[in-house]
Protein backbone atom coordinates (compact mmCIF):
# COMPACT_ATOMS: atom_id res chain seq x y z
CA UNK A 1 0.00 0.00 0.00
CA UNK A 2 1.31 3.06 -1.29
CA UNK A 3 1.69 6.53 1.22
CA UNK A 4 -0.53 8.88 -0.73
CA UNK A 5 -3.92 7.05 0.17
CA UNK A 6 -4.85 9.65 2.44
CA UNK A 7 -3.18 12.47 0.26
CA UNK A 8 -5.23 11.56 -2.51
CA UNK A 9 -8.84 11.56 -0.77
CA UNK A 10 -10.90 13.50 -3.99
CA UNK A 11 -9.25 10.10 -5.98
CA UNK A 12 -10.27 8.01 -3.25
CA UNK A 13 -14.01 8.91 -2.97
CA UNK A 14 -14.41 8.98 -6.97
CA UNK A 15 -13.29 5.17 -6.94
CA UNK A 16 -15.68 4.31 -3.99
CA UNK A 17 -18.45 6.28 -6.02
CA UNK A 18 -17.08 3.79 -8.57
CA UNK A 19 -17.67 1.25 -7.42
CA UNK A 20 -20.51 2.11 -5.46
CA UNK A 21 -22.50 2.71 -8.75
CA UNK A 22 -21.33 -0.44 -10.51
CA UNK A 23 -22.90 -2.45 -7.59
CA UNK A 24 -26.24 -0.76 -8.48
CA UNK A 25 -25.56 -1.78 -12.17
CA UNK A 26 -25.45 -4.94 -11.45
CA UNK A 27 -27.30 -5.57 -8.57
CA UNK A 28 -30.84 -4.13 -8.57
CA UNK A 29 -33.49 -5.49 -10.26
CA UNK A 30 -35.06 -2.16 -11.02
CA UNK A 31 -34.62 -0.32 -14.14
CA UNK A 32 -34.85 2.71 -12.84
CA UNK A 33 -32.15 2.63 -10.43
CA UNK A 34 -29.57 0.90 -12.39
CA UNK A 35 -29.98 4.00 -14.61
CA UNK A 36 -29.55 5.46 -11.86
CA UNK A 37 -26.19 3.33 -10.92
CA UNK A 38 -24.81 4.09 -14.66
CA UNK A 39 -25.12 7.84 -13.96
CA UNK A 40 -23.39 7.74 -10.67
CA UNK A 41 -19.81 5.75 -11.42
CA UNK A 42 -19.87 8.61 -15.10
CA UNK A 43 -19.68 11.19 -12.50
CA UNK A 44 -17.27 9.06 -10.34
CA UNK A 45 -15.33 9.47 -13.34
CA UNK A 46 -15.30 13.14 -14.13
CA UNK A 47 -14.40 13.87 -10.25
CA UNK A 48 -11.21 11.52 -11.02
CA UNK A 49 -9.98 13.09 -13.77
CA UNK A 50 -10.69 17.24 -12.62
CA UNK A 51 -8.60 16.35 -9.75
CA UNK A 52 -6.26 14.79 -11.97
CA UNK A 53 -5.39 18.42 -13.19
CA UNK A 54 -6.04 20.67 -9.88
CA UNK A 55 -2.88 22.03 -8.50
CA UNK A 56 -3.24 23.62 -5.29
CA UNK A 57 -2.31 27.32 -4.55
CA UNK A 58 -3.53 28.11 -8.30
CA UNK A 59 -6.32 29.59 -9.82
CA UNK A 60 -8.90 28.96 -12.48
CA UNK A 61 -7.68 29.37 -15.90
CA UNK A 62 -8.75 32.67 -17.36
CA UNK A 63 -6.22 35.10 -18.21
CA UNK A 64 -6.09 37.99 -15.38
CA UNK A 65 -4.47 40.94 -15.65
CA UNK A 66 -2.12 39.87 -18.89
CA UNK A 67 -0.36 37.27 -16.53
CA UNK A 68 0.27 34.00 -18.59
CA UNK A 69 2.40 32.21 -17.00
CA UNK A 70 2.06 28.75 -16.73
CA UNK A 71 2.62 29.38 -12.35
CA UNK A 72 -0.78 31.17 -12.32
CA UNK A 73 -3.36 28.79 -13.46
CA UNK A 74 -4.68 25.41 -13.07
CA UNK A 75 -3.70 22.37 -15.84
CA UNK A 76 -6.88 22.92 -18.30
CA UNK A 77 -7.04 20.08 -20.61
CA UNK A 78 -8.95 17.40 -17.85
CA UNK A 79 -11.29 20.30 -17.75
CA UNK A 80 -11.86 20.22 -21.79
CA UNK A 81 -12.51 16.37 -21.27
CA UNK A 82 -14.77 16.20 -18.57
CA UNK A 83 -16.84 18.92 -20.18
CA UNK A 84 -17.84 16.94 -23.24
CA UNK A 85 -18.46 13.49 -20.47
CA UNK A 86 -21.15 15.83 -19.27
CA UNK A 87 -22.66 16.29 -22.15
CA UNK A 88 -22.54 12.88 -23.42
CA UNK A 89 -23.36 11.54 -20.02
CA UNK A 90 -26.94 13.14 -20.35
CA UNK A 91 -27.39 11.86 -23.77
CA UNK A 92 -27.31 8.35 -22.67
CA UNK A 93 -29.56 8.84 -20.08
CA UNK A 94 -32.07 10.76 -22.23
CA UNK A 95 -31.72 7.27 -24.34
CA UNK A 96 -32.00 4.56 -21.43
CA UNK A 97 -34.52 6.56 -20.32
CA UNK A 98 -37.29 6.11 -23.19
CA UNK A 99 -36.03 2.56 -23.62
CA UNK A 100 -37.27 1.88 -20.27
CA UNK A 101 -40.38 3.82 -21.44
CA UNK A 102 -40.79 1.63 -23.71
CA UNK A 103 -40.51 -1.59 -22.59
CA UNK A 104 -42.82 -0.69 -19.46
CA UNK A 105 -45.42 -0.21 -22.44
CA UNK A 106 -44.94 -3.52 -23.44
CA UNK A 107 -44.18 -5.43 -20.63
CA UNK A 108 -46.04 -3.50 -17.45
CA UNK A 109 -43.50 -3.89 -14.76
CA UNK A 110 -40.15 -2.24 -14.36
CA UNK A 111 -38.16 -5.71 -13.10
CA UNK A 112 -35.51 -6.93 -15.60
CA UNK A 113 -36.04 -10.80 -13.48
CA UNK A 114 -39.56 -10.53 -14.68
CA UNK A 115 -38.55 -9.01 -18.28
CA UNK A 116 -36.14 -11.39 -19.14
CA UNK A 117 -38.29 -14.43 -18.33
CA UNK A 118 -41.19 -13.49 -20.33
CA UNK A 119 -38.69 -12.94 -23.01
CA UNK A 120 -37.89 -16.55 -22.91
CA UNK A 121 -41.27 -17.29 -23.01
CA UNK A 122 -41.66 -15.99 -25.91
CA UNK A 123 -38.98 -17.06 -27.35
CA UNK A 124 -36.87 -14.36 -28.49
CA UNK B 1 -43.22 -37.54 -80.75
CA UNK B 2 -41.22 -39.15 -83.32
CA UNK B 3 -42.10 -38.17 -86.48
CA UNK B 4 -41.11 -41.72 -88.36
CA UNK B 5 -44.00 -43.22 -86.87
CA UNK B 6 -47.27 -42.23 -86.43
CA UNK B 7 -48.64 -41.18 -82.72
CA UNK B 8 -50.74 -44.23 -81.68
CA UNK B 9 -47.48 -46.61 -82.83
CA UNK B 10 -45.32 -44.07 -80.96
CA UNK B 11 -47.39 -44.63 -77.89
CA UNK B 12 -46.77 -48.41 -78.22
CA UNK B 13 -42.97 -48.17 -78.22
CA UNK B 14 -40.16 -48.39 -74.92
CA UNK B 15 -38.74 -45.38 -75.84
CA UNK B 16 -41.87 -43.75 -75.43
CA UNK B 17 -42.64 -45.69 -71.85
CA UNK B 18 -39.02 -45.16 -70.78
CA UNK B 19 -39.39 -41.06 -71.04
CA UNK B 20 -42.47 -40.60 -69.37
CA UNK B 21 -41.51 -42.91 -66.21
CA UNK B 22 -38.30 -40.58 -66.73
CA UNK B 23 -40.26 -37.63 -66.50
CA UNK B 24 -42.95 -39.09 -64.06
CA UNK B 25 -46.13 -38.13 -65.80
CA UNK B 26 -47.95 -41.31 -65.32
CA UNK B 27 -49.26 -42.29 -62.22
CA UNK B 28 -48.01 -46.35 -62.69
CA UNK B 29 -50.61 -47.72 -59.96
CA UNK B 30 -54.07 -45.97 -61.49
CA UNK B 31 -56.27 -48.19 -63.09
CA UNK B 32 -53.96 -51.18 -61.25
CA UNK B 33 -54.78 -50.58 -58.02
CA UNK B 34 -58.62 -50.18 -56.73
CA UNK B 35 -58.72 -46.57 -54.85
CA UNK B 36 -61.64 -44.58 -53.47
CA UNK B 37 -61.55 -40.51 -52.81
CA UNK B 38 -59.44 -39.01 -49.98
CA UNK B 39 -61.48 -37.10 -47.46
CA UNK B 40 -60.31 -33.82 -45.95
CA UNK B 41 -58.65 -34.61 -42.83
CA UNK B 42 -60.23 -31.53 -40.32
CA UNK B 43 -58.71 -31.57 -36.80
CA UNK B 44 -61.06 -31.74 -34.01
CA UNK B 45 -61.56 -28.81 -31.27
CA UNK B 46 -61.30 -31.00 -28.54
CA UNK B 47 -57.98 -32.70 -29.06
CA UNK B 48 -56.80 -28.83 -30.51
CA UNK B 49 -57.60 -27.56 -27.53
CA UNK B 50 -55.82 -30.71 -25.55
CA UNK B 51 -52.43 -30.47 -27.11
CA UNK B 52 -52.75 -26.68 -26.59
CA UNK B 53 -53.10 -26.75 -22.92
CA UNK B 54 -50.75 -29.37 -22.47
CA UNK B 55 -48.05 -27.40 -24.64
CA UNK B 56 -48.94 -24.65 -21.83
CA UNK B 57 -48.31 -27.07 -18.58
CA UNK B 58 -44.81 -28.28 -20.25
CA UNK B 59 -44.03 -24.38 -20.37
CA UNK B 60 -45.62 -23.22 -16.75
CA UNK B 61 -43.35 -26.18 -15.83
CA UNK B 62 -39.95 -25.69 -17.78
CA UNK B 63 -40.48 -21.65 -16.94
CA UNK B 64 -41.08 -22.24 -13.43
CA UNK B 65 -39.20 -19.80 -11.49
CA UNK B 66 -40.24 -20.16 -7.42
CA UNK B 67 -39.78 -24.19 -7.43
CA UNK B 68 -36.65 -24.34 -9.06
CA UNK B 69 -33.92 -25.06 -7.03
CA UNK B 70 -30.83 -24.52 -9.50
CA UNK B 71 -32.03 -20.75 -10.35
CA UNK B 72 -32.36 -20.05 -6.14
CA UNK B 73 -28.74 -21.21 -6.45
CA UNK B 74 -27.63 -19.53 -8.86
CA UNK B 75 -29.15 -15.94 -7.77
CA UNK B 76 -28.02 -16.41 -4.60
CA UNK B 77 -24.42 -17.29 -5.92
CA UNK B 78 -24.54 -14.18 -8.64
CA UNK B 79 -25.13 -11.68 -5.79
CA UNK B 80 -22.20 -13.57 -3.34
CA UNK B 81 -20.21 -13.11 -6.29
CA UNK B 82 -20.62 -9.95 -7.31
CA UNK B 83 -20.33 -8.49 -3.98
CA UNK B 84 -17.33 -10.18 -3.41
CA UNK B 85 -16.21 -8.63 -7.47
CA UNK B 86 -16.85 -5.21 -5.99
CA UNK B 87 -14.96 -5.57 -3.03
CA UNK B 88 -12.12 -6.96 -5.10
CA UNK B 89 -12.47 -3.86 -7.58
CA UNK B 90 -12.42 -1.19 -4.40
CA UNK B 91 -9.32 -2.50 -3.16
CA UNK B 92 -7.59 -3.19 -6.20
CA UNK B 93 -8.55 0.94 -6.91
CA UNK B 94 -7.20 2.08 -3.58
CA UNK B 95 -4.48 -0.28 -3.80
CA UNK B 96 -3.79 2.00 -6.71
CA UNK B 97 -4.68 5.11 -5.93
CA UNK B 98 -2.40 5.34 -3.19
CA UNK B 99 0.35 4.66 -5.30
CA UNK B 100 -0.52 7.98 -7.37
CA UNK B 101 1.61 11.29 -7.24
CA UNK B 102 -0.53 13.60 -4.87
CA UNK B 103 -3.37 15.84 -5.55
CA UNK B 104 -2.56 19.16 -6.90
CA UNK B 105 1.37 18.94 -7.21
CA UNK B 106 3.11 21.12 -9.60
CA UNK B 107 5.36 18.51 -10.58
CA UNK B 108 2.91 15.57 -11.35
CA UNK B 109 3.90 13.97 -15.14
CA UNK B 110 0.40 15.08 -16.36
CA UNK B 111 1.26 18.82 -16.05
CA UNK B 112 3.96 18.86 -19.27
CA UNK B 113 4.22 21.02 -22.06
CA UNK B 114 1.04 20.35 -23.86
CA UNK B 115 -0.79 22.46 -20.69
CA UNK B 116 1.93 24.87 -20.74
CA UNK B 117 1.70 25.65 -24.92
CA UNK B 118 -1.77 26.14 -24.01
CA UNK B 119 -1.21 28.56 -21.63
CA UNK B 120 1.10 30.35 -22.91
CA UNK B 121 0.47 30.71 -26.24
CA UNK B 122 -3.26 30.46 -26.21
CA UNK B 123 -4.45 34.12 -25.81
CA UNK B 124 -2.37 35.00 -28.74
CA UNK B 125 -3.47 31.97 -31.07
CA UNK B 126 -6.92 32.14 -30.48
CA UNK B 127 -7.73 35.48 -29.04
CA UNK B 128 -9.96 33.70 -26.15
CA UNK B 129 -9.07 35.09 -22.41
CA UNK B 130 -10.92 31.88 -21.39
CA UNK B 131 -8.10 29.38 -21.95
CA UNK B 132 -10.47 26.09 -21.55
CA UNK B 133 -13.11 27.23 -24.01
CA UNK B 134 -10.53 28.68 -26.71
CA UNK B 135 -8.69 25.27 -26.26
CA UNK B 136 -11.93 23.21 -26.79
CA UNK B 137 -13.17 25.11 -29.44
CA UNK B 138 -9.84 25.58 -31.51
CA UNK B 139 -7.21 23.14 -31.10
CA UNK B 140 -9.59 20.21 -29.86
CA UNK B 141 -12.77 21.44 -32.43
CA UNK B 142 -13.01 18.05 -33.79
CA UNK B 143 -13.56 16.59 -30.61
CA UNK B 144 -16.09 19.24 -29.80
CA UNK B 145 -17.79 18.23 -33.16
CA UNK B 146 -17.86 14.96 -32.33
CA UNK B 147 -20.00 15.59 -29.43
CA UNK B 148 -22.64 18.18 -30.74
CA UNK B 149 -22.76 14.97 -33.07
CA UNK B 150 -23.60 12.58 -30.07
CA UNK B 151 -26.33 15.13 -28.93
CA UNK B 152 -27.78 15.17 -32.58
CA UNK B 153 -27.56 10.98 -32.84
CA UNK B 154 -28.87 10.74 -29.40
CA UNK B 155 -32.15 13.14 -30.16
CA UNK B 156 -32.54 11.18 -33.48
CA UNK B 157 -32.84 7.74 -31.62
CA UNK B 158 -35.41 8.92 -28.80
CA UNK B 159 -37.54 9.77 -31.69
CA UNK B 160 -37.43 7.00 -33.09
CA UNK B 161 -38.63 5.14 -30.15
CA UNK B 162 -40.89 7.84 -28.74
CA UNK B 163 -42.43 10.15 -31.56
CA UNK B 164 -46.14 8.99 -32.16
CA UNK B 165 -47.00 9.89 -35.95
CA UNK B 166 -50.89 8.47 -35.96
CA UNK B 167 -53.56 11.46 -35.09
CA UNK B 168 -55.73 8.87 -32.53
CA UNK B 169 -52.44 8.25 -30.96
CA UNK B 170 -51.20 11.61 -30.54
CA UNK B 171 -54.62 12.67 -29.05
CA UNK B 172 -54.83 9.51 -26.60
CA UNK B 173 -51.05 10.79 -25.73
CA UNK B 174 -51.75 14.46 -25.04
CA UNK B 175 -55.00 13.05 -23.12
CA UNK B 176 -53.16 10.97 -20.67
CA UNK B 177 -50.37 13.92 -20.20
CA UNK B 178 -52.77 16.32 -19.47
CA UNK B 179 -55.64 14.40 -17.45
CA UNK B 180 -54.16 14.73 -13.74
CA UNK B 181 -52.95 18.08 -13.67
CA UNK B 182 -54.63 21.73 -12.91
CA UNK B 183 -54.84 23.34 -15.64
CA UNK B 184 -53.97 26.75 -14.68
CA UNK B 185 -51.65 26.54 -11.81
CA UNK B 186 -51.34 30.08 -10.09
CA UNK B 187 -47.84 29.64 -8.28
CA UNK B 188 -46.34 28.24 -11.47
CA UNK B 189 -47.24 30.45 -13.71
CA UNK B 190 -46.68 33.65 -11.74
CA UNK B 191 -43.13 32.33 -10.86
CA UNK B 192 -42.58 31.36 -14.87
CA UNK B 193 -43.76 34.76 -16.11
CA UNK B 194 -40.91 36.68 -13.73
CA UNK B 195 -38.56 34.22 -14.25
CA UNK B 196 -38.69 32.96 -18.08
CA UNK B 197 -37.10 35.98 -19.40
CA UNK B 198 -34.68 36.04 -16.54
CA UNK B 199 -33.45 33.03 -17.38
CA UNK B 200 -33.41 33.69 -21.50
CA UNK B 201 -31.31 36.64 -21.05
CA UNK B 202 -28.69 34.99 -18.57
CA UNK B 203 -28.75 32.28 -20.80
CA UNK B 204 -27.39 34.42 -24.02
CA UNK B 205 -25.47 35.76 -21.92
CA UNK B 206 -23.20 32.62 -21.02
CA UNK B 207 -23.60 32.01 -24.45
CA UNK B 208 -22.48 35.35 -25.78
CA UNK B 209 -19.60 35.71 -23.11
CA UNK B 210 -17.94 32.02 -23.51
CA UNK B 211 -14.66 33.25 -24.78
CA UNK B 212 -14.39 35.78 -21.60
CA UNK B 213 -15.53 34.33 -19.21
CA UNK B 214 -16.66 30.81 -17.70
CA UNK B 215 -19.28 29.17 -19.99
CA UNK B 216 -19.61 28.45 -23.91
CA UNK B 217 -21.79 27.07 -25.96
CA UNK B 218 -22.83 23.86 -23.99
CA UNK B 219 -23.62 25.53 -20.01
CA UNK B 220 -25.62 28.61 -22.30
CA UNK B 221 -27.72 26.16 -24.31
CA UNK B 222 -28.02 23.79 -21.12
CA UNK B 223 -29.54 26.86 -19.27
CA UNK B 224 -31.74 28.24 -22.23
CA UNK B 225 -33.12 24.74 -22.99
CA UNK B 226 -34.24 24.83 -18.73
CA UNK B 227 -36.11 27.86 -19.37
CA UNK B 228 -38.08 26.50 -22.64
CA UNK B 229 -39.15 23.11 -20.12
CA UNK B 230 -39.84 25.31 -17.50
CA UNK B 231 -42.22 27.87 -19.78
CA UNK B 232 -43.65 24.72 -21.55
CA UNK B 233 -44.60 23.47 -18.73
CA UNK B 234 -46.42 26.24 -16.88
CA UNK B 235 -47.92 27.37 -19.59
CA UNK B 236 -48.98 24.10 -21.88
CA UNK B 237 -47.50 23.18 -25.45
CA UNK B 238 -50.34 25.42 -27.25
CA UNK B 239 -48.88 28.42 -26.52
CA UNK B 240 -44.91 26.97 -26.70
CA UNK B 241 -46.11 25.65 -30.54
CA UNK B 242 -46.30 29.53 -31.13
CA UNK B 243 -42.77 30.56 -31.13
CA UNK B 244 -40.99 26.84 -31.62
CA UNK B 245 -43.01 23.78 -32.96
CA UNK B 246 -41.91 20.96 -35.09
CA UNK B 247 -41.19 22.95 -38.49
CA UNK B 248 -39.20 25.63 -36.93
CA UNK B 249 -36.76 22.90 -34.73
CA UNK B 250 -35.93 20.89 -37.50
CA UNK B 251 -34.84 23.72 -39.33
CA UNK B 252 -32.62 25.24 -36.71
CA UNK B 253 -31.00 22.08 -35.47
CA UNK B 254 -29.77 20.70 -38.57
CA UNK B 255 -28.58 24.18 -39.83
CA UNK B 256 -26.45 24.99 -36.83
CA UNK B 257 -25.08 21.40 -37.11
CA UNK B 258 -24.47 21.97 -40.67
CA UNK B 259 -22.76 25.85 -39.88
CA UNK B 260 -20.41 24.03 -37.70
CA UNK B 261 -19.25 21.89 -40.13
CA UNK B 262 -18.58 24.25 -42.83
CA UNK B 263 -16.79 26.41 -40.73
CA UNK B 264 -15.16 23.69 -38.96
CA UNK B 265 -13.95 22.59 -42.55
CA UNK B 266 -12.63 25.22 -43.06
CA UNK B 267 -10.35 25.81 -40.50
CA UNK B 268 -9.18 21.97 -40.47
CA UNK B 269 -8.11 22.26 -43.68
CA UNK B 270 -6.34 25.27 -44.00
CA UNK B 271 -4.68 24.54 -40.47
CA UNK B 272 -3.08 21.06 -41.78
CA UNK B 273 -1.73 22.26 -44.62
CA UNK B 274 -0.02 24.95 -43.78
CA UNK B 275 -2.19 27.60 -45.45
CA UNK B 276 -2.92 30.55 -43.94
CA UNK B 277 -6.53 31.32 -42.62
CA UNK B 278 -7.86 34.58 -43.01
CA UNK B 279 -9.88 35.02 -39.98
CA UNK B 280 -9.76 38.02 -37.60
CA UNK B 281 -8.56 37.50 -33.91
CA UNK B 282 -9.36 40.82 -32.66
CA UNK B 283 -8.21 42.17 -29.51
CA UNK B 284 -8.93 40.00 -26.77
CA UNK B 285 -11.57 41.08 -24.41
CA UNK B 286 -13.85 42.50 -26.70
CA UNK B 287 -16.79 40.24 -27.29
CA UNK B 288 -16.62 40.25 -30.86
CA UNK B 289 -12.97 38.50 -31.18
CA UNK B 290 -11.61 35.25 -31.15
CA UNK B 291 -12.31 34.20 -34.50
CA UNK B 292 -14.56 31.31 -35.22
CA UNK B 293 -14.80 31.03 -31.52
CA UNK B 294 -17.75 32.97 -31.67
CA UNK B 295 -20.03 31.76 -33.95
CA UNK B 296 -19.12 27.34 -33.15
CA UNK B 297 -19.96 28.97 -29.47
CA UNK B 298 -23.79 30.10 -31.01
CA UNK B 299 -24.24 27.12 -32.99
CA UNK B 300 -23.42 25.10 -30.28
CA UNK B 301 -25.73 26.26 -28.10
CA UNK B 302 -28.75 26.53 -30.34
CA UNK B 303 -27.91 22.82 -30.86
CA UNK B 304 -27.59 21.94 -27.09
CA UNK B 305 -30.99 24.16 -26.07
CA UNK B 306 -32.78 22.56 -29.08
CA UNK B 307 -31.90 18.73 -27.44
CA UNK B 308 -32.84 19.65 -24.22
CA UNK B 309 -36.34 20.98 -25.24
CA UNK B 310 -36.59 18.40 -27.49
CA UNK B 311 -36.12 15.55 -24.99
CA UNK B 312 -38.91 16.79 -23.30
CA UNK B 313 -41.26 17.58 -25.27
CA UNK B 314 -40.99 13.89 -26.76
CA UNK B 315 -40.71 12.26 -23.34
CA UNK B 316 -44.33 13.89 -22.23
CA UNK B 317 -45.69 14.30 -25.63
CA UNK B 318 -44.63 11.98 -28.31
CA UNK B 319 -43.78 15.14 -30.59
CA UNK B 320 -43.22 18.45 -30.89
CA UNK C 1 -11.10 24.51 3.22
CA UNK C 2 -9.77 20.93 3.64
CA UNK C 3 -12.62 20.12 5.85
CA UNK C 4 -15.74 21.41 3.55
CA UNK C 5 -14.10 19.40 1.31
CA UNK C 6 -14.21 16.59 3.54
CA UNK C 7 -17.80 16.65 3.95
CA UNK C 8 -19.14 17.56 0.87
CA UNK C 9 -17.13 14.24 -0.30
CA UNK C 10 -18.85 12.35 2.95
CA UNK C 11 -22.21 14.06 1.94
CA UNK C 12 -22.19 12.20 -1.50
CA UNK C 13 -20.91 9.32 -0.30
CA UNK C 14 -23.87 8.92 1.91
CA UNK C 15 -26.01 9.92 -0.65
CA UNK C 16 -24.71 7.38 -3.32
CA UNK C 17 -25.77 4.64 -0.70
CA UNK C 18 -29.25 5.83 0.15
CA UNK C 19 -29.83 5.52 -3.48
CA UNK C 20 -29.25 2.43 -3.21
CA UNK C 21 -31.26 1.70 -0.15
CA UNK C 22 -34.97 3.62 -0.89
CA UNK C 23 -37.85 1.88 -1.24
CA UNK C 24 -39.70 4.21 -3.17
CA UNK C 25 -38.16 5.18 -6.69
CA UNK C 26 -39.70 8.97 -6.00
CA UNK C 27 -37.31 9.10 -3.12
CA UNK C 28 -33.87 7.65 -4.96
CA UNK C 29 -34.79 10.67 -7.62
CA UNK C 30 -34.87 13.26 -5.72
CA UNK C 31 -31.38 12.00 -3.71
CA UNK C 32 -29.85 11.91 -6.91
CA UNK C 33 -30.85 15.63 -7.62
CA UNK C 34 -29.35 16.54 -4.57
CA UNK C 35 -26.02 14.69 -5.48
CA UNK C 36 -25.58 16.42 -8.49
CA UNK C 37 -26.02 19.79 -7.00
CA UNK C 38 -23.32 18.68 -4.22
CA UNK C 39 -21.13 17.46 -7.39
CA UNK C 40 -21.65 20.99 -8.64
CA UNK C 41 -20.15 22.80 -5.78
CA UNK C 42 -16.87 20.52 -5.40
CA UNK C 43 -16.37 21.49 -9.33
CA UNK C 44 -16.02 24.91 -7.99
CA UNK C 45 -13.26 23.95 -5.30
CA UNK C 46 -11.24 22.63 -7.93
CA UNK C 47 -11.12 25.50 -9.61
CA UNK C 48 -13.56 24.38 -12.69
CA UNK C 49 -16.12 27.23 -13.38
CA UNK C 50 -16.76 25.98 -16.68
CA UNK C 51 -17.64 22.06 -15.07
CA UNK C 52 -19.63 23.72 -12.39
CA UNK C 53 -22.38 25.65 -14.70
CA UNK C 54 -22.45 23.32 -16.72
CA UNK C 55 -23.51 20.17 -14.17
CA UNK C 56 -25.74 22.77 -12.28
CA UNK C 57 -27.61 22.70 -15.84
CA UNK C 58 -27.61 19.35 -16.79
CA UNK C 59 -27.54 17.03 -14.06
CA UNK C 60 -29.24 19.09 -11.64
CA UNK C 61 -31.51 20.21 -14.18
CA UNK C 62 -32.65 18.49 -17.02
CA UNK C 63 -31.71 14.93 -16.46
CA UNK C 64 -33.64 14.96 -13.15
CA UNK C 65 -36.60 16.34 -14.86
CA UNK C 66 -36.22 13.40 -17.71
CA UNK C 67 -36.24 11.12 -14.61
CA UNK C 68 -39.29 12.77 -13.18
CA UNK C 69 -41.00 12.88 -16.60
CA UNK C 70 -40.25 9.06 -16.98
CA UNK C 71 -41.85 8.27 -13.59
CA UNK C 72 -45.46 10.44 -14.72
CA UNK C 73 -45.40 8.06 -17.79
CA UNK C 74 -44.77 5.21 -15.93
CA UNK C 75 -47.24 5.76 -13.39
CA UNK C 76 -50.18 7.83 -15.90
CA UNK C 77 -50.52 4.02 -17.25
CA UNK C 78 -51.25 2.66 -13.82
CA UNK C 79 -53.57 5.84 -13.39
CA UNK C 80 -55.69 5.04 -16.33
CA UNK C 81 -56.35 1.63 -15.64
CA UNK C 82 -57.72 2.79 -12.37
CA UNK C 83 -59.66 5.20 -13.14
CA UNK C 84 -60.98 2.69 -15.57
CA UNK C 85 -61.90 0.78 -12.47
CA UNK C 86 -63.34 3.29 -11.00
CA UNK C 87 -65.75 4.40 -13.74
CA UNK C 88 -67.55 1.05 -14.57
CA UNK C 89 -68.12 1.04 -10.13
CA UNK C 90 -69.83 4.02 -10.47
CA UNK C 91 -71.71 2.59 -13.43
CA UNK C 92 -72.70 0.04 -11.92
CA UNK C 93 -73.97 1.79 -8.57
CA UNK C 94 -75.85 3.93 -10.64
CA UNK C 95 -77.88 0.94 -12.86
Amino acid sequence: MGANLFNNYGEAVAMILFVIGFGNLMLQSNLIKKIIGLNIMDTAVYLFLAEKGYISGRVAPIVVDGIQSTEAYINPVPSGLVLTGIVVSVSVSALMLSLTIRLYQRYHTLDLDEISLRLKKEGL
Amino acid sequence: MSRMKSEEEYRKTKAFHFFRWLSGEKDPYVGNLEMKPQKEYIEEEASLRERMRENQMVMDKVYDTRHNKWLFLFRRFYRIMAVVFCAMLAGLLLFTVSYLPPTGNASNPDNNEVAERYIESGMQETGAVNIVTGMILTYRAFDTFGETNVLFIATCCVMIMLMVEDAELKRQEVMNDRRFEPKNDAILQGAAMILVPIIFIFGIYIILNGHLSPGGGFSGGATIGAGMILYASAFGFKKTERFFDEKIYKITKVSALCTYGLIGIYYYVTGANGIENHIPLGIPGHIVSAGIIFPINICVGIEVACTMYAFYALFRRGGL
Amino acid sequence: MRVFQYILLSFLVVCAISVSFSKKLLNSILIFMSYSLVMSIIWICLESPDLAITEAAVGAGVTSVLFFVTLKKIHAIEEDSHKGEKESMIEQRRR
